[in-house]
C-alpha cells in the first residue's frame, strides 16, 4: 500500500519535471514526517518545509513576560498547558519563575483550571489560553462554563492564534516560495476546509488537509502533486474521517460567543493582522487583560536567530548560525527550538549528524 | 499541541462522559461535540474535550501510531 503511493509520488514528480516545495503547517506533522522517515521515501526534487504550525513556538516573549508578571507580582495562580513551561520570555521561562516561588500550575485541560478556581475562591486564577483553533473552542467553552457555575475568580489571558490569516500573511509577503500546502488536520476538524479557500482562489496554490499516519501524509502529498501536474488549485480533504467541509459548527459558535478577532503578535513573524482571538464584550469580565491591566512588553527577536525565515520556509534550521550551538532544545534562543514540535527542535532531535 | 487522541466513550452523563483513552479513564466534556454520541462511540479528545466523532477503524489505526509517540513525547497536550 505505502509502496504503491510512494511509486506514484515518484511517477507524478517525474512528469512535473521541476523541483516542488510543499509546506506543512502543523507541529505534529513536523515530528511525524521525521518519525516515519517520510523524506527518505520522496524523490530529491520534492522538498518538505515546516511553516508556522506550532502554537507553543509562536507565542511571543512579551506574552510570556506578561504571565510571569501575573504569577510573580500580582498574587495570581497562573495555570497553563505543560508545553508552555520552557518557553523563554525576556530573562526566564514560566518553569524558572515557578522554581523561584511563583504559583504556576500545569493543567491538562482548561476545565482543570476552572476546578482550581472553584477550590480557591480567595485567589484569582488565570488560565494562559494558548493554541490554534483546535484549542480555542475549549477555552471559550470553559469561560462559558465558569459563567454557568458562577465561578467568579476565573480569568483567561488569551493569546489564541488563527492559522488561515498566518498563511495569508506568508503568501502576501511574496517571500514564500511554495507549490502547495499540507494543512493541519485537527485545526481543520474545527474550522473545516472553507477558510483556506483563498490559497486556491487567490494564490492558485493546491492544498490538502491530511491525517497523521504515514499513509495519510503520503496520500496528501500525492494529491498535491496530482493537482500540480494537472494545473489545478483546490482545497482537498484527505483526512475525511474527522474533517468536514463546514468543520465543527458547535465549536465555531462557542469561539464566536466568547472571542472576537484581533491583530496578534507572533514570535518570529511579528504582528499579523486579524490573526488572534481576544475577548468580545459579553464575557469581558473574564479577560485577564482588563482585570489586571496587562500590557505585554515589546521584546525584540534575538539577533542572529533565523526563526522568522524558518517559519516562512526561506531557510532550513540547519542553515542558521545558532542552530545546535548556542540554540539547543535545553537552551532555546528562538521560537522554532522552544517546543518539541518546533521545526528546529525536530531537526535537532532527528538529525544527529548535524549536531 | 493540537494533538487529539481517539477515545472510546464508556459512560455518558448529559454533557460529560467517561472515556477510555489508551487504557486510562478520563472525564471529558461533550459541550462542543457537533453531534450526538453514545456509549461505545469513538471521539477525538483534546485537552479534556471531545471535539469530533471518529469511526472505529480510523480510531484503531491512529492509536497504533500514537502509542510509541506518546511514550516518547511527554509534552504533547
Amino acid at each position: 500500500m505505502l509502496e504503491n503511493i510512494r511509486r506514484k509520488i515518484h511517477e507524478v514528480s517525474r512528469s512535473i519535471g521541476r523541483p516542488v516545495r510543499l509546506m506543512e503547517v502543523c507541529g505534529t506533522y513536523t515530528v511525524a514526517i521525521f518519525r516515519h522517515g517520510i523524506r527518505s521515501l520522496l524523490p530529491e526534487s520534492l522538498s518538505l518545509l515546516s511553516g508556522p504550525g506550532c502554537p507553543v513556538c509562536v507565542t511571543s516573549a512579551g506574552d510570556i513576560e506578561a504571565v510571569i508578571d501575573l504569577a510573580k507580582n500580582r498574587g495570581v495562580v497562573l495555570t497553563t498547558f505543560g508545553d508552555m513551561m520552557r518557553v523563554p520570555g525576556r530573562n526566564q521561562s514560566l518553569g524558572e519563575a515557578r522554581a523561584e516561588g511563583a504559583d504556576v500550575r500545569v493543567v491538562y485541560s482548561p476545565l482543570d483550571a476552572l476546578g482550581i478556581a472553584a477550590e480557591n475562591s480567595d485567589r484569582d486564577i488565570v488560565f494562559f489560553a494558548t493554541g490554534f483553533e483546535t484549542t480555542s473552542p475549549l477555552t471559550a467553552a470553559t469561560v462559558y462554563e465558569a459563567e454557568q457555575r458562577g465561578t467568579e475568580n476565573f480569568y483567561l489571558y488569551s493569546v489564541h492564534k488563527l492559522v488561515p490569516p498566518a498563511l495569508r500573511a506568508l503568501m502576501s509577503s511574496g517571500e514564500v516560495k511554495v507549490d502547495g500546502f499540507i494543512l493541519p488536520g485537527h485545526v481543520s476538524t474545527i474550522i473545516g476546509s472553507r477558510p483556506y479557500g483563498f490559497l486556491a482562489d487567490e494564490y492558485k496554490k493546491p492544498a490538502v488537509i491530511t491525517g497523521f499516519k504515514a499513509r495519510d501524509i503520503l496520500e496528501g502529498i500525492l494529491m498535491l502533486l496530482e493537482q500540480i501536474v494537472s494545473g489545478e488549485a483546490r482545497v482537498q480533504i484527505q483526512y475525511t474521517s474527522v474533517v468536514r467541509e463546514e468543520g465543527n459548527p458547535k465549536a465555531l459558535s462557542m469561539i464566536r460567543k466568547v472571542f472576537e478577532i484581533a491583530d496578534a503578535q507572533w514570535r518570529g513573524l511579528g504582528i499579523i493582522p486579524q490573526s488572534g482571538l481576544r475577548f468580545g464584550t459579553e464575557f469581558s469580565k473574564r479577560d485577564a487583560v482588563k482585570r489586571f491591566g496587562i500590557e505585554p512588553p515589546q521584546i525584540e527577536e534575538p539577533p542572529a536567530c533565523s526563526c522568522g525565515d524558518v517559519l516562512k520556509g526561506i531557510k532550513l534550521p540547519t542553515a542558521c548560525s545558532l542552530f545546535g550551538k548556542r540554540c539547543r532544545p535545553e537552551t532555546p534562543v528562538g521560537a522554532c527550538m522552544v517546543s518539541t514540535e518546533g521545526s528546529c527542535a525536530a531537526y535537532y532531535k532527528y538529525m544527529p549528524q548535524d549536531k | 499541541m493540537c494533538l487529539a487522541i481517539p477515545s472510546r466513550i464508556i459512560k455518558k452523563d448529559d454533557l460529560m462522559a467517561t472515556v477510555d483513552v489508551m487504557g486510562a479513564r478520563l472525564e471529558v466534556s461533550l459541550m462542543i461535540m457537533p453531534e450526538e454520541v453514545r456509549e461505545g462511540d469513538f471521539v477525538l479528545v483534546h485537552a479534556g474535550f471531545a471535539i469530533q466523532k471518529v469511526d472505529r477503524q480510523s480510531a484503531h489505526e491512529v492509536l497504533q501510531l500514537l502509542a510509541p509517540l506518546l511514550e516518547q513525547e511527554e509534552e504533547g497536550s
